[in-house]
């Protein structure tokens, strides 16, 4: 993130305080997190999430199983490390994915406006339209191989980006239009400079900090796509572990070894809150308005 | 009044750095009242795309309406001379600039730049002959880009046209500071909202004149600043003209403003031209009813002074659909049946001061209005 100080837009800054100790704690948990899906394969106490132990059927919380173990005696913590690398991955790469297209469609929109303005937002209305869900499915569905079980992690991912360009193409498209018109871009354009260097030099530092701010936030929207997704069994199959298929797989035990499906719930929960207070800290500092999609 | 024609203009053979010929802007208007959210009925300029396309075009849209912005403007700037262009808010001044610049498509006329017609070129040419006039805006923190800072603002137009080396790009750049009051040194490396409005109006005139243009336009590049402030930034406006010879055009409402910069001054009235003349004769003695009218309404800093009745009865008629003959005709106290019908055109009425107007307060058609 570039320096807090340099947006001369932003709200008054009362003295003395910073984001707040709920920005940080969802901070810490975030590095966490991601900390553990990185190093995942190196970390001793990370276990090999499929190896069976045939003691830990089911069991709860102990020592040796830190979340317990699930119906086939694996080790749920390492489960719900493996699968948070996938899950997290998928959230990061489509939104990486998205806001290259969609932040290119938005960037070009709000800056030349006229008529392809009207032609591409209207294409990314007409992707809004659909129910995202039932796109999902389509996409994946239509991308895997046939004869594929599911989609795999390329497959999930492409599709997920595919949803995920229209909402972040408008977003940007508003943030453009906010500088677009400002003096520095019209005194740009009278120095000479092309397009491609207006868009560049002016128009990006302005759009990426508060683009950048609010991926958190489609992040977190990715992960609950893919979590839906994953619980259909239309994302990437088991043995591979991800936060939607553990939550699947724990579902029909619920009654007699609830932790199962519990425990991923509740890892997946904490981390959506805690994208979504860093996301909003950092939006509102950034000031993207809403109001103008 | 409200003119158009061309009598105020000098001889084409003499050196111009700026001749413009019958420039009318017009914008889309509304179609009718829109509910559409955030592409409202204001006007909305077009960029020039750099294949042209899309330029002078007329609305593509059957019935709808056009703004008026500026309706066949006449005037030349010579070299070293500032032509001082005035008017009320809203009369198609901004517009004038911005269309010379060409940075809105004018429907029709001719922008000549040291005798070639901006209108008719494109593209690299035109990126090419831009760079040579320069603008100033009046809000000097929205005209420079918060998230640059200060030393590559300055640097950007030597960057865009690869003036030089580096290490001179960034002598130029510290000269330049100097020259408009900036200490390089604690500048170079902060971001605007570090400075106050007029430091800032001196950061956009140090970029502006750092590729030596041969026309500066200044639109309106006091109105934003405390009254202390302004004074500064016309001092160096015009130690910078001296310095460099600068032609300018400058753009304000307030007529104290335009007439101690002023070489010519140019009054507007709903995108045309009244009149025309040097400060001395134009404020001396008017010959526009609308020229003298705004020098009546300015106000006189003494309280015991009672101000003279309204100096003009009603608004701003709307550009979407200006009267007739006559634009000033519907809040002129001298107008007559004749102003309705016939658009005045351009004359001399003394020596240097030109107006458009059928019943003009100067010279000869004087008498006849009396008669």
């Amino acid at each position: 993130m570039p320096d807090p100080g340099a947006e001369p837009s932003a709200e008054p800054v009362v003295p003395g305080r910073g984001p707040g100790w709920a920005f940080w704690i969802a901070v810490g948990w975030l590095a966490v997190i991601v900390g553990l899906s990185l190093l995942a394969p190196w970390i001793p106490f990370v276990k090999d999430p499929s190896a069976l132990d045939p003691n830990a059927l089911r069991d709860g919380p102990s020592a040796a199983h830190w979340l317990g173990g699930d119906d086939g005696g694996r080790d749920l913590f390492s489960r719900i490390v493996w699968g948070g690398r996938v899950s997290l991955f998928i959230g990061v790469a489509s939104v990486a994915a998205g806001m290259a297209v969609g932040g290119f469609v938005g960037v070009t929109a709000g800056y030349f406006r006229g008529g392809y303005e009207r032609v591409v937002m209207s294409a990314m209305d007409v992707m809004l339209a659909f129910p995202a869900l039932v796109l999902a499915l389509a996409l994946v569905t239509f991308l895997s191989d046939p004869g594929e079980q599911g989609g795999s992690l390329f497959t999930v991912t492409l599709a997920v980006s595919i949803l995920a360009v229209p909402a972040l193409a408008r977003i940007t498209r508003a943030a453009t239009l906010t500088f677009a018109q400002r003096e520095f871009v019209t005194a740009a354009r009278a120095q000479g400079a092309t397009h491609r260097r207006v868009i560049v030099r002016e128009i990006l530092p302005n759009v990426v900090p508060p683009m950048a701010s609010f991926s958190l936030l489609a992040v977190a929207v990715v992960i609950v796509a893919e979590g839906a997704l994953s619980y259909l069994g239309l994302s990437v199959q088991a043995p591979q572990p991800t936060w939607g298929n553990l939550i699947a797989q724990g579902r029909p035990q619920l009654d007699v070894a609830p932790h199962i499906a519990l425990f991923p719930c509740a890892v997946m929960f904490v981390t959506l809150l805690a994208l979504n207070l860093a996301g909003d800290t950092l939006r509102a500092r950034f000031d993207v308005r809403e109001l103008r999609l | 009044m409200a003119g158009t024609g061309t009598a105020h203009l000098r001889p084409a053979e003499r050196e111009h750095v700026l001749r413009v010929e019958g420039l009318t802007v017009e914008f889309a208007g509304p179609e009718r009242p829109s509910l559409r959210l955030g592409r409202g009925a204001l006007p909305r300029a077009r960029w020039r795309s750099p294949s042209g396309a899309g330029r002078g075009r007329p609305s593509s849209r059957e019935g709808a309406q056009r703004v008026q912005a500026v309706s066949g403007i006449s005037f030349d700037v010579c070299p070293g001379e500032t032509l001082g262009l005035v008017g009320e808010s809203g009369c198609g001044k901004s517009t004038v600039a911005k269309a010379v610049m060409q940075l809105v498509h004018p429907v029709s006329g001719s922008v000549e730049l040291a005798g070639v017609d901006l209108t008719r070129v494109r593209g690299e040419q035109l990126r090419r002959l831009r760079s040579r006039m320069q603008l100033i805006f009046q809000d000097p923190i929205s005209s420079l880009n918060p998230r640059r800072r200060v030393g590559e603002i300055v640097a950007e137009p030597l960057e865009i046209w690869r003036v030089g080396t580096p290490a001179e790009r960034a002598a130029r750049v510290d000269e330049v500071l100097e020259l408009v009051g900036l200490d390089p040194e604690t500048t170079r490396a902060r971001r605007p909202h570090e400075f106050s409005g007029g430091q800032c109006q001196r950061v956009s005139i140090a970029r502006a004149v750092a590729i030596e243009p041969s026309l500066l336009i200044c639109d309106e590049p006091v109105s934003a600043l405390d009254v202390s402030v302004q004074a500064q930034i016309l001092n160096l406006l015009e130690a910078m003209k001296d310095r460099y010879g600068l032609t300018m055009i400058f753009i304000a409402h307030d007529l104290a403003v335009v007439r101690s910069v002023s070489d010519r001054v140019a009054v507007m009235y709903l995108g045309k031209l009244c009149e025309v003349g040097t400060p001395e004769r134009l404020y001396e003695s008017p010959a526009h009813p609308y020229t003298e009218a705004l020098l009546r309404s300015v106000p006189v800093p003494d309280p015991s002074v009672r101000p003279a009745r309204e100096p003009l009865p009603g608004e701003l008629p709307s550009p979407l659909d200006p009267p007739s003959g006559c634009r000033f005709r519907t809040r002129c106290p001298r107008a007559r049946d004749r102003c309705a019908a016939e658009e005045p055109q351009m004359q001399e009425v003394a020596a240097g001061q030109f107006v458009a107007c059928h019943f003009p307060l100067v010279g000869a058609a004087t008498a006849e209005q009396a008669a």
